[in-house]
């Protein structure tokens, strides 16, 4: 059974973080079409959060089509993970750490290298504008 | 599922001005407040904010001086055994009699409550080992918290009131409190009302935030859409309160730049206005925090016809 985690010190509102955790996975493929979610309360004692921000998060996924709710089953996984191309991502990430390793070793801290991934990003953006 | 429909959009608990004199000092006044069932509220602010004095109120030991006060529609002039039908509640030191064994204090509850659930109350203490014939005096901190969370949820009342529960408890006999009160909202749609000093600890835990400070409420609504209604923006040193597309409720300055806290409409400041500026979101602590240390600077706040200026849903939370 898939199992939620939430850390505290993100700034990411809880529902968020279980959403982006489900897209995450999907993507990763430890979560597959016909997967059952944890129940709201399981989700709830487990975690120890408001078992609102679970439905929250529920209704969230299936919204965006990835997941639906069987009356009296629960919640299951409906969407088709389409992880773009798994060797091309498999590569990207393998140059991703080669990367992360040399911003670690040239003293950058996590927030320093979030903030230049984000300012690439955006120079990119406007590149192609 | 029982959260779902649990509500139905029926108001658990509501104020309407409500106050209450200690001789010449308010100690709370013009609380207006309109708390949906179904939802876990925070209540947050520092000592003598006026947190015991509103809660005292809610569970019937005061009677207010001024106001409106109804829980479930009961309000505060129905006949009292009505009202206290409709609230359970669990004190900070989690009083229970000493000599009593557990099986002593669930016959007393029994006695005093028309809907008491025993069975409800011996699954509970059965899930969490502890023993019936066990005397309070010799239970742990964290299992007489758990049996005074028992008490209050075999009364089978519709709005659970906590004051300060997890203060007097260990790390991890909070954790098991506060997973117990989680799993009692997941299971029953309950209504949860839950005073605390813990900032941090009330994110994960709470969906509903009511801030107080000197008397008044500074901050009540959904946490979402509070959040939402709020931008931290950093700006270069000097820019005027004036240039800000909403109302400033904290800034610092440091040598360069501003941080400031604008509560807008949702949706302004999504991206920076001007040149220089750079706006992001506020964490549910950081927004709290926020509007604690803007009470103690500045109590001007508290001028309603300011407060009713504040744009955003928070203002018809407590307008409403």
């Amino acid at each position: 059974m898939f199992r939620f985690r939430l850390d505290g010190s993100s700034g990411v509102p809880p529902y968020l973080q279980l959403v982006h955790q489900v897209r995450q996975s999907l993507l990763l493929g430890y979560l597959q079409e016909g997967d059952r979610l944890p129940t709201v309360k399981d989700v709830a004692g487990d975690l120890v959060i408001n078992p609102n921000t679970v439905v929250k998060a529920y209704r969230q996924l299936e919204h965006e089509g990835l997941a639906g709710g069987r009356p009296g089953q629960g919640t299951f996984i409906t969407a088709t993970s389409s992880p773009a191309l798994p060797e091309a991502q498999q590569a990207l990430r393998v140059s991703l750490e080669e990367w992360l390793r040399s911003a670690e070793q040239a003293g950058l801290s996590d927030d320093e290298v979030t903030a230049l991934i984000a300012v690439a990003r955006h120079d990119l953006k406007k590149e192609r504008v | 599922m029982a959260q779902d429909d649990a509500g139905g959009g029926a108001t658990a608990l509501r104020t309407d001005r409500l106050g209450r004199r200690y001789g010449r000092v308010w100690g709370l006044r013009d609380c207006t407040l309109d708390v949906p069932a179904g939802v876990v509220a925070g209540l947050v602010g520092p000592n003598g904010a006026g947190k015991t004095t509103l809660l005292e109120m809610i569970i019937g030991l005061l009677q207010p001086t001024e106001g409106q006060l109804s829980v479930f529609g009961e309000t505060s002039h129905a006949p009292m055994a009505a009202r206290l039908a409709r609230v359970g509640y669990v004190a900070q030191d989690h009083p229970l009699y000493r000599d009593f064994s557990v099986a002593d204090m669930f016959r007393l509850g029994r006695a005093m409550n028309p809907r008491w659930d025993q069975k409800l109350a011996q699954a509970r203490t059965d899930a969490l080992g502890i023993p019936l014939k066990r005397k309070v005096k010799s239970l742990s901190g964290g299992q007489r918290a758990q049996v005074s969370l028992t008490m209050a949820l075999a009364k089978r009342a519709p709005l659970l009131v906590l004051d300060e529960p997890v203060s007097s408890l260990d790390p991890v006999a909070r954790l098991e409190f506060m997973r117990e009160v989680m799993a009692a909202v997941a299971g029953t749609g309950l209504t949860v009302l839950i005073a605390s000093h813990v900032v941090s600890e009330l994110e994960r835990i709470c969906d509903w935030l009511i801030v107080l400070a000197d008397g008044h409420v500074q901050l009540a609504g959904p946490a979402d859409d509070l959040i939402a209604a709020h931008r931290l923006v950093t700006v270069p040193r000097g820019t005027a309160n004036a240039e800000f597309p909403g109302l400033i409720i904290h800034r610092t300055d440091s040598d360069r730049h501003s941080t400031v806290l604008v509560r807008t409409d949702p949706g302004r400041l999504a991206a920076p206005e001007r040149p220089g500026w750079q706006a992001g979101p506020v964490g549910f602590e950081q927004l709290v925090m926020a509007y604690l240390q803007r009470s103690s600077k500045a109590p001007a706040t508290n001028d309603p016809a300011q407060a009713a200026a504040l744009p955003g849903p928070a203002t018809k939370a407590v307008t409403r």
